[in-house]
């Protein structure tokens, strides 16, 4: 039994098609399998998720096997790769202790871009987040990631942002071995480099808080 | 080395459902596995097909589902164990096929996997192929988690053999295309050698040949079929992959199968106090089923729920069997579909199974959260989460194809129509794709309705009839379709829409293609041959020539009579020789861009719609995103003020 943790936690990645959201989950479920929880993730692919909304539902346990779909309400913590799909995902799963934290980068529907429906401007979205969440930390994951020549790897710096938490046990290590198997070792060192980024931009943000965020409390 | 053939029996490792079932079968000591690629189960061959030289394993992604039932049924009348994989739709196709070979049954251990996909999260449909063993007259199993994936797709292979038919493992999306943990088994060593034995006496199933309907027969062949499925029903009785959690006398038991399992079992948990009053039956086995196992189990209980995807299938099969004990035991009462308690569409989940307990049980669940909370994210996703619809992605052929198609249709003027068929392209009957697509049916319907409309003449049609499919769609079912409408002189124009392999699925090779599932070089048979050999006037364009392409449609929809092909050829955006590899660096002029100004009603954003392209609202002019472009440049060629530039990407 590792202590500490709620069983399960639930831990949901979310973004769009094409951002890599599959390969994010996978490798924080394989980081988490390798601490030896037990682990169930949901998740949907193909033609229907051709830009359109993705989540992968992570189940983390210390011994049993949950169903891969977490109930309404019932988040733990939100990673959204686009800050609209987090708007979603925690209306639909959120509550106002959930840990959130999005990449701030739009991915603007087609609905918007042919002109009919309108995306908020990103600071609208993070006021209307935080007046939810006041722990909820936004970074700009994809910004980053171009500093770093690959805006794919926006996801990596997520995922580098959710282990500065502390709140799962995501060590740089854990990340080298997954981040291997999953991604392949041609990207490791960039995805390494994606990982530490993201960790330093959680840091960033912390310090510049007035109260310190996390390890937010847990709901039982 | 691959997961799939660690040999490290006991070691728990974090798979993918279709890796389980993989991973089972290669533990049965699999010689040969066929498929079509189709969502959710192209993964199982995909991952043998990566392993196939160092398991000496033969991998086949067929033309089609049937032809891939019979090739698996070919490698166990010689004795091998086969595994066949297709997703539902697939099973229809495989059908005709499949009705005969469960009469003949088979030698080696055969395994039929379809993969359904409730809710149609990546379908047009969403079915339920459990029907198909009832009607087929062969073993069901519907493994319930990860482990029992492997578990019981191992299994499968020598109940099989046992009872010498072929045995059907259903999967559906969610186990399919979700993660679970996995103890790794043994994987055996040594190779079958293949031999048909078939010169023995003619109903001789060691030795005889494979015939399914021998004339006058049925009390031979239909009876000894039944008998076996009666010998599975005596297997079942027993089976570990059947098992009862909970109190001795539930208030209500729940009968789950599949991954409902695990949604009922995180139901009951969620009804907290009252969940402790209900019992999980979860069954494996679901056809034929264990008569004295579950009668056993539902006389503990006076309230029965029946929870399973997507028809009512456990549910219509208990009762039948419930018609029988009601003498003696008393009418009991069952929920489920037939009730309306649960609905016969869509997935299931937690929640829809909490909600459908607590009013059998008449309790009503504390809410998980404040409800002040729901009601003000809900409203905020509301106005900040615009809906995403589905598009082609950037850079994708599809895109352009459907452009000059929808121009040319529009220039010809005579209301002319698309029959469409099943790929990506399937959303051309959405805005990306212009609208284009006015029917979509099954694989390779959209040439036969085309064809059907091509001979109408008579009655006074005279809308132009297009019909379109891709390259992999043309090979499976569209060819027959094709021959039909030439010879019987149906007007139509047939657009085959070749991205170079089966995209919408992960790019799996299909024979037009000079590679096979195993990576080895392969003949590739040329759709423009076949056409041409059917007689058909046939020509090839790329359509990233946006006037080419509209040229050729205009010259084709002039000809009035008989067939044509166009081949509009360019690689699928997300190809591996084509992914992160932009063509062009392409960028707005934002002086040359006049806005709302223009005239062209924001042709670039507003139509066309690459998700590539945005439109600046402070500045009133188009954009490109740079992180989103793939550098196709087509959108370069739309621009009437030529604001939107190309240049080779370095």
């Amino acid at each position: 039994m590792k202590p500490g943790l709620k069983n399960p936690f639930n831990l949901i990645v979310t973004g769009v098609g094409g951002q890599g959201n599959v390969l994010a989950s996978r490798i924080l479920g394989n980081m988490l399998a390798l601490g030896g929880f037990q682990i169930t993730i949901g998740e949907t692919f193909g033609a229907s998720q051709r830009g359109g909304s993705v989540m992968s539902h992570i189940r983390i346990s210390p011994g049993s096997t949950w169903s891969p779909q977490i109930p309404k309400g019932c988040a733990d913590a939100i990673v959204a790769l686009e800050p609209a799909e987090g708007v979603r995902v925690l209306s639909d799963y959120g509550h106002d202790k959930v840990c959130f934290i999005s990449n701030t980068r739009p991915v603007y529907p087609a609905g918007v871009i042919a002109g009919g429906a309108v995306y908020p401007p990103i600071e609208e979205i993070r006021s209307g987040v935080l007046s939810l969440v006041p722990d909820a930390l936004f970074i700009d994951a994809t910004e980053e990631a171009i500093k770093l020549g690959r805006p794919i790897l926006g996801n990596i710096v997520m995922i580098g942002a959710l282990a500065a938490t502390r709140l799962l046990p995501l060590d740089r290590k854990k990340f080298r071995v997954a981040a291997d198997k999953i991604a392949g070792s041609d990207s490791l060192d960039y995805n390494l480099k994606a990982f530490d980024a993201g960790r330093r931009l959680f840091q960033t943000a912390m310090s510049r808080r007035s109260r310190p965020a996390y390890p937010v409390t847990r709901r039982s | 080395m691959s997961l799939l053939l660690k040999n490290k029996e006991g070691d728990k490792r974090l798979l993918m459902g279709n890796e389980a079932i993989a991973r089972g079968a290669i533990e049965a000591g699999l010689a040969v596995a066929t498929g079509y690629p189709g969502t959710p189960s192209s993964e199982i061959i995909e991952n043998l097909s990566r392993i196939s030289r160092q398991a000496g394993i033969y991998v086949e992604w067929s033309v089609n589902e049937k032809v891939a039932a019979e090739a698996a049924a070919a490698a166990s009348f010689a004795g091998l164990r086969s595994l066949c994989v297709m997703k539902q739709n697939g099973v229809n196709v495989a059908s005709d096929f499949l009705l005969h070979l469960a009469e003949s049954g088979t030698r080696g251990g055969m395994v039929l996997v379809p993969c359904d996909d409730p809710g149609a999260l990546s379908s047009v449909n969403e079915g339920d192929a459990r029907f198909f063993a009832r009607m087929l007259e062969v073993p069901l199993l519907e493994p319930g988690d990860f482990q029992e994936a492997k578990d019981m797709t191992r299994w499968a292979f020598a109940l099989s053999e046992e009872i010498r038919n072929f045995v059907v493992l259903r999967s559906v999306t969610r186990l399919s295309h979700a993660s679970g943990m996995v103890s790794l088994g043994k994987i055996p060593r040594g190779r079958t050698q293949a031999q048909f034995r078939h010169a023995g006496a003619l109903l001789d199933p060691e030795s005889g040949p494979m015939i399914s309907c021998l004339p006058g027969a049925p009390q031979f062949t239909h009876r000894r079929q039944q008998d076996k499925i009666r010998t599975a029903r005596e297997i079942f009785e027993t089976s570990p992959f059947n098992y009862y959690e909970g109190p001795r006398r539930p208030e209500v038991l729940i009968v789950a199968s599949s991954i409902c399992s695990l949604y009922s079992r995180e139901a009951i948990a969620m009804l907290g106090k009252a969940g402790k009053k209900c019992g999980l039956l979860k069954m494996g086995t679901t056809w034929p089923l264990p008569e004295k196992f579950l009668q056993k189990h539902l006389s503990s209980a006076e309230k029965i729920v029946f929870v399973e995807e997507v028809l009512p299938f456990l549910e219509e099969n208990v009762l039948m069997l419930a018609g029988r004990w009601t003498q003696g035991k008393g009418p009991k009462s069952y929920y489920g579909k037939n009730s309306g308690t649960l609905p016969s569409y869509g997935e299931m989940n937690p929640d829809l199974i909490a909600e459908a307990l607590g009013k059998v049980l008449a309790v009503r669940r504390r809410p998980v959260r404040p409800e002040s909370f729901a009601a003000k994210a809900g409203a905020f996703a509301d106005n900040a989460a615009p809906r995403r619809e589905l598009t082609f992605c950037p850079g994708c052929p599809h895109r352009a194809s459907f452009w000059s198609i929808h121009s040319a249709l529009k220039l010809d003027g005579r209301e002319g129509f698309v029959c469409g068929d099943i790929g990506c392209y399937t959303l051309a009957a959405f805005p990306t794709g212009f609208n284009s697509l006015r029917t979509v049916h099954s694989m390779g319907s959209g040439a036969g309705l085309a064809g059907g409309f091509g001979r109408l003449r008579a009655f006074g049609l005279r809308q132009p009839i297009l019909a379109v499919c891709g390259d992999s769609t043309f090979f499976h079912a569209a060819v027959p379709a094709l021959i039909n409408a030439v010879h019987h002189q149906a007007d139509l124009t047939m657009v085959i829409l070749d991205n170079r392999g089966t995209a919408m699925t992960g790019f799996q090779p299909h024979p037009g293609l000079p590679v096979n599932a195993m990576q080895e070089s392969a003949p590739p048979v040329e759709i423009e041959n076949i056409c041409r050999g059917i007689g058909v006037e046939t020509e090839i364009r790329d359509p990233f020539d946006l006037k080419g392409t509209r040229d050729a449609l205009l010259s084709f929809l002039e000809k009035k009579e008989g067939a044509r092909v166009l081949i509009l050829r360019q690689a699928c955006s997300l190809s591996p020789e084509k992914k992160k590899k932009n063509s062009f660096k392409v960028r707005v002029d934002e002086n040359a861009c006049r806005g709302e100004r223009c005239g062209c009603n924001r042709l670039c954003t507003r139509i066309f719609r690459c998700p590539g392209l945005y439109w600046d609202n402070r500045k009133q002019v188009a954009r490109i995103d740079d992180v989103v472009c793939a550098g196709c440049g087509v959108c370069a060629s739309i621009c009437p003020a030529g604001a939107i530039l190309k240049e080779d990407a370095v």
